[in-house]
């Protein structure tokens, strides 16, 4: 009797088909092109700044409000907030601990904590932008 | 009175002096409706077929023994019932493994892991003098939740890092070594950290999430990994500071 154990290996471009969990993670980690197109959008925000030239500024907002880029920029809302925040914000309980005695704090307070912090840090923003 | 219902067991077959590849052998087996899916893996054995090779023991979700895929899913098939399942079923052995024969994988690469994280108490300090270590009720509650590992290895056959890179220590061995970082009595979690924080260690898991969802102890080891990098990074800190103090 010989032993000749069949290995079955995961394919290295497909390997993410296998099941819904797989997927919706690939979705999760796909919304990273979606950060570095707003890190060169800043970038390019910035440059347009610091050119000292109004024209160039105008020409960047006015860039931004073509109806084509804000249908984009509603997109990319949706996509980052069903396959960005709210999956993070339901797996931070799981690396932040919080504990009581014997006990942990439940996770909803943690998951709370963080929209709250999120909705305050979006005030903040928006009221530094002038919007409230 | 109990009913029976039939179904299909689609079960992978592999006879490593026979078979090139493995192959599906499906069986019709009468059902009780309280059966766990490893009855009908049983009755199969008992009554159709003395042929197939499968691991289980204790049938009571304690052993750890008789994990496969079921319909795709990593599960106990001692936890997985036959009322939740539909008529026709797939089994597998757990993904992510070489098969030795028909359900039984192989497991030497996870057993060398788990030992590979020095599992147990380290001490530095020598051990309280004619008396017991003491350890509050507190300190219990901080790791008790990862003692309830019974290394079915349903978690490694859920995790795609694992399957892509067989280096990784994965989920169960750093479980089990976040366990011992979190006891009272232990002192060895800075000697634990060059094998954890390495590139084979908790940094290759990506958060994927799958190995909580199929463990069936509910030991959550995706919540210990990310546990493991902030303490990882907090003691990786501490070291180059020079501040490496340990519990005593």
């Amino acid at each position: 009797m010989s032993r000749r154990p069949y290995n079955r290996p995961m394919s290295k471009t497909t390997w993410y088909m296998r099941n819904s969990r797989y997927k919706v993670y690939v979705m999760r980690e796909l919304t990273s092109f979606l950060v570095a197109f707003y890190s060169f959008l800043t970038i390019a925000a910035l440059a347009a700044l610091a050119s000292d030239s109004a024209e160039t500024w105008n020409g960047f907002l006015a860039s931004q409000q073509s109806t084509g880029m804000v249908v984009f920029h509603a997109l990319a809302l949706l996509y980052f907030l069903f396959y960005q925040t709210f999956p993070w914000f339901k797996l931070a309980p799981k690396a932040m601990v919080v504990r009581l005695g014997e006990k942990r704090l439940p996770d909803l307070f943690i998951i709370i904590g963080h929209y709250v912090a999120w909705l305050v840090a979006s005030a903040v923003i928006f009221w530094l932008a002038g919007v409230i | 009175m109990i009913g029976i219902r039939q179904i299909e067991l689609e079960i992978m077959r592999y006879d490593p002096e026979k078979d090139e590849e493995p192959h599906f052998q499906t069986y019709s087996v009468p059902c009780r409706e309280d059966w766990a899916i490893l009855d009908a893996i049983n009755y199969v054995k008992d009554e159709l077929d003395t042929t197939l090779a499968y691991r289980w023991s204790c049938h009571m979700m304690v052993c750890g023994s008789c994990g496969m895929m079921v319909n795709g899913e990593p599960s106990l098939t001692c936890k997985t019932f036959v009322r939740d399942l539909p008529d026709k079923v797939r089994i597998e052995p757990l993904e992510n493994f070489p098969i030795e024969r028909d359900l039984v994988v192989v497991l030497d690469d996870v057993m060398q892991k788990l030992h590979q994280v020095k599992p147990y108490i380290i001490r530095k300090d020598p051990p309280p003098k004619d008396k017991e270590f003491t350890q509050s009720r507190v300190d219990l509650s901080k790791f008790k939740q990862l003692t309830m590992c019974i290394n079915c290895m349903c978690c490694y056959a859920a995790c795609p890092q694992y399957g892509l890179d067989k280096n990784f220590i994965g989920p169960a061995a750093l479980s089990l070594a976040h366990r011992y970082n979190l006891d009272s009595r232990d002192q060895g979690k800075s000697e634990r950290l060059n094998i954890l924080a390495d590139h084979d260690g908790v940094w290759e898991c990506s958060f994927v999430g799958a190995c909580s969802e199929v463990c069936p102890k509910h030991v959550d080891p995706a919540a210990a990994l990310q546990q493991m990098k902030i303490d990882g990074a907090i003691e990786w800190w501490k070291q180059k500071l020079g501040m490496t103090g340990e519990k005593s």
